[in-house]
């Protein structure tokens, strides 16, 4: 039997984007402010999973043709990789830099390599997640 | 202080393991990548072995946090010891595992997990900051609970969800234990506790907190609470089971001995009596065990406990003489117990039996192996010149040191029980009549031998050189004995 899930399908199209948005505040905010990879992952995750629950995942598979254990082993990737990145520089290892820039939209910002360690958090965050999802929906 | 590359045998493995989920159908690379990664690491850390001597007690400040603020990584020989051999010990069991573990195992992560599991346990001989060590021991028991259920037979999931469940009550247990420990002194950096507890004293609180760790590290370690082992070390894949017993318990025994050398030293009348009662209780159990099974990976099993047994008989007496034998010693089990489990899966590998009683005259067949099982009854009973011999004379030195017959009394009666159920899976399995005709042999794969061959290689030449590792292992037991060595190395320079 078919469920009627209309509402479920047109707030989903909406919320996921409030989400996504919230999630990446999340991530962006996280050095200073509460906030970072961890938590801005789960929230992107979650997202991605709403999506799986309105629609099936095939459909949700086409338009996000993307393996998530791949994306979780990418974010360990990054985030070590910045941690040896220090280690070209002479620094110890997970040392962390930034810098303010004048950038064109944003005026003065603060960018800092804490922010791509924090990425691939979120990267491994988000493929974890979605792939425990997905592992337990295939369970019949 | 800079010593980055004191933090290469935790990234390494990560970084590799991770780009080998990339390579997931490429087997042959995956095989080649994790065997070069490990004998690299292998040598790196030989090399800061070496360097430690040298230029004593190496440090990295994580982001150039100074202790007591940052989490930091401390090498000393003693950790630098186990790093160097369960890194030659892994990469042997890779080579077994190329020969048996099968390739639906190997398209299933099984290279990547093994490079996490042996992260986590680098990082756990290296981090000195206790909740550090929380992490890594948990890397460490995340790869092995992928490790233990890869293949999902009955038998494994039965007795892996009995190891997942002890395992996260005793990781639950540990974290109270932390909170505890920081709530009472503010501190978690393993130097920094040190010293408080030495300024404070250590009182009922204290002592209470540290039994919980010796609670939570016995778990681990298999020392007294070793219910959940024979089970969940009997069921992996050889290769697997081999890394869990070398490696594995080693990583508890390590914790014990760094809790209770370092921070709660003070009370030994309490913690030192009750570690060593635990010993020998689970030398007693171990030993029951040990005889009364005929199957040949329980016998193996059992035979990890009677080792974590004895080891800790030497943390027990805690003289520098009993802890310079326990260190060698676990360098010793290490190396034997990896061989024993090998040889016990080889054994059901090659005629499909698992109880001794099964199996017999092997050595009609395979000649070689047969003489391996004989090096390895030798070796795990200290008959000298093989490896285990001077861990058990120092170890027994340092028990009638101090007095503790008792200890001593059942650390080498256990001696006897191993050489006994070797034994008799000896005479009644390698000896005898063969059961296998000419035509019904199955041809023993290279692979097999070679990493046994090495393995014994590994366990002669650890007897025969033990002059040559003494350097090593007095300083490491001199760090143990003297806690204001660890604490200068960590603290000192910065005050």
């Amino acid at each position: 039997m078919k469920i009627n899930d209309v509402i479920l399908r047109t707030v989903t199209k909406i919320v996921v984007f409030i989400i996504l948005t919230f999630g990446v505040y999340l991530f962006l905010s996280g050095h200073n402010t509460p906030g970072g990879g961890f938590i801005g992952g789960l929230v992107l995750a979650s997202a991605i999973v709403l999506l799986y629950l309105s629609h099936d995942i095939e459909t949700v598979q086409k338009s996000l043709p993307l393996d998530f254990k791949l994306v979780a082993a990418s974010g360990v990737l990054l985030a070590t990789g910045t941690g040896i990145g220090s280690l070209l520089f002479g620094a110890p290892f997970m040392s962390q830099t930034f810098a303010y820039f004048d950038l064109p939209v944003f005026g003065k910002t603060e960018l800092t390599t804490v922010t791509i360690f924090e990425a691939g958090v979120a990267l491994a965050v988000v493929g974890v997640v979605v792939t425990i999802i997905l592992s337990i929906s295939e369970d019949e | 202080m800079m010593n980055n590359i004191i933090v290469l045998p935790l990234i390494i493995p990560i970084m590799v393991g991770v780009i080998l989920v990339f390579l997931r159908p490429y087997v042959k690379t995956q095989r080649v990548i994790s065997l070069v990664t490990m004998l690299g690491m292998a040598g790196i850390s030989l090399y800061i072995l070496n360097k430690i001597q040298t230029e004593g007690i190496l440090r990295l400040d994580f982001g150039g946090w100074e202790p007591p603020f940052g989490i930091l990584f401390v090498a000393d020989s003693f950790a630098m010891l186990f790093v160097l051999t369960a890194n030659i010990v892994t990469a042997i069991c890779l080579i077994y595992a190329f020969s048996s573990i099968g390739e639906s195992h190997e398209k299933m992560y099984f290279y990547p997990f093994v490079l996490f599991l042996i992260a986590g346990v680098n990082g756990s001989f290296l981090t000195g900051d206790m909740f550090n060590l929380f992490v890594c021991f948990e890397v460490m028991l995340l790869a092995s609970y992928v490790l233990v259920t890869l293949g999902g037979k009955k038998a494994q999931l039965r007795e892996s969800i009995k190891y997942v469940v002890i395992n996260i009550l005793s990781s639950w247990f540990f974290l109270v234990a932390l909170a505890y420990l920081y709530g009472a002194l503010g501190t978690l950096n393993m130097a920094h506790l040190s010293e408080r507890v030495a300024e404070v004293g250590q009182g009922p609180l204290l002592t209470t907190i540290s039994i919980i760790f010796l609670i939570v590290f016995s778990l681990k370690a298999g020392l007294l609470l070793f219910f959940w082992l024979p089970g969940s070390y009997s069921v992996p894949p050889t290769a697997i089971a081999a890394l869990f017993g070398a490696l594995l318990t080693k990583v508890g025994i390590y914790a014990l001995f760094r809790t209770f050398t370092l921070i709660f030293y003070h009370e030994p009348s309490i913690t030192h009596t009750l570690i060593g009662i635990m010993a020998g209780v689970t030398l007693v159990l171990g030993c029951i065990g040990a005889i009364a099974y005929k199957d040949v990976r329980l016998i193996a099993s059992y035979n990890v406990v009677i080792a974590v047994g004895f080891i800790l008989v030497g943390l027990a007496v805690a003289t520098q003489a009993s802890l310079e034998g326990s260190i060698y010693y676990v360098i010793h089990d290490m190396v034997a117990k990896a061989m024993l489990f090998l040889i016990a899966g080889t054994m059901i590998a090659l005629t499909g039996k698992t109880k001794i009683n099964e199996i017999s005259g092997l050595i009609r067949n395979y000649p070689l192996f047969g003489w391996m099982v004989f090096v390895v009854t030798c070796s795990l009973a200290g008959i000298p010149p093989l490896s285990g011999f001077v861990g058990k004379v120092l170890v027994g030195q340092g028990a009638i040191e101090s007095g503790s017959y008792i200890l001593l009394a059942l650390a080498f009666l256990s001696s006897i029980v191993v050489l006994y159920s070797l034994l008799r899976i000896f005479l009644s399995s390698i000896f005898g009549e063969t059961i296998i005709s000419v035509e019904d042999e199955v041809p023993l794969k290279k692979g097999m031998i070679i990493s046994i061959v090495l393995l014994a290689i590994g366990t002669v030449s650890l007897g025969l050189g033990a002059e040559f590792i003494s350097g090593y292992v007095s300083d490491a037991a001199h760090t143990l004995f003297n806690p204001s060595v660890y604490i200068e190395a960590v603290l000192g320079g910065n005050k």
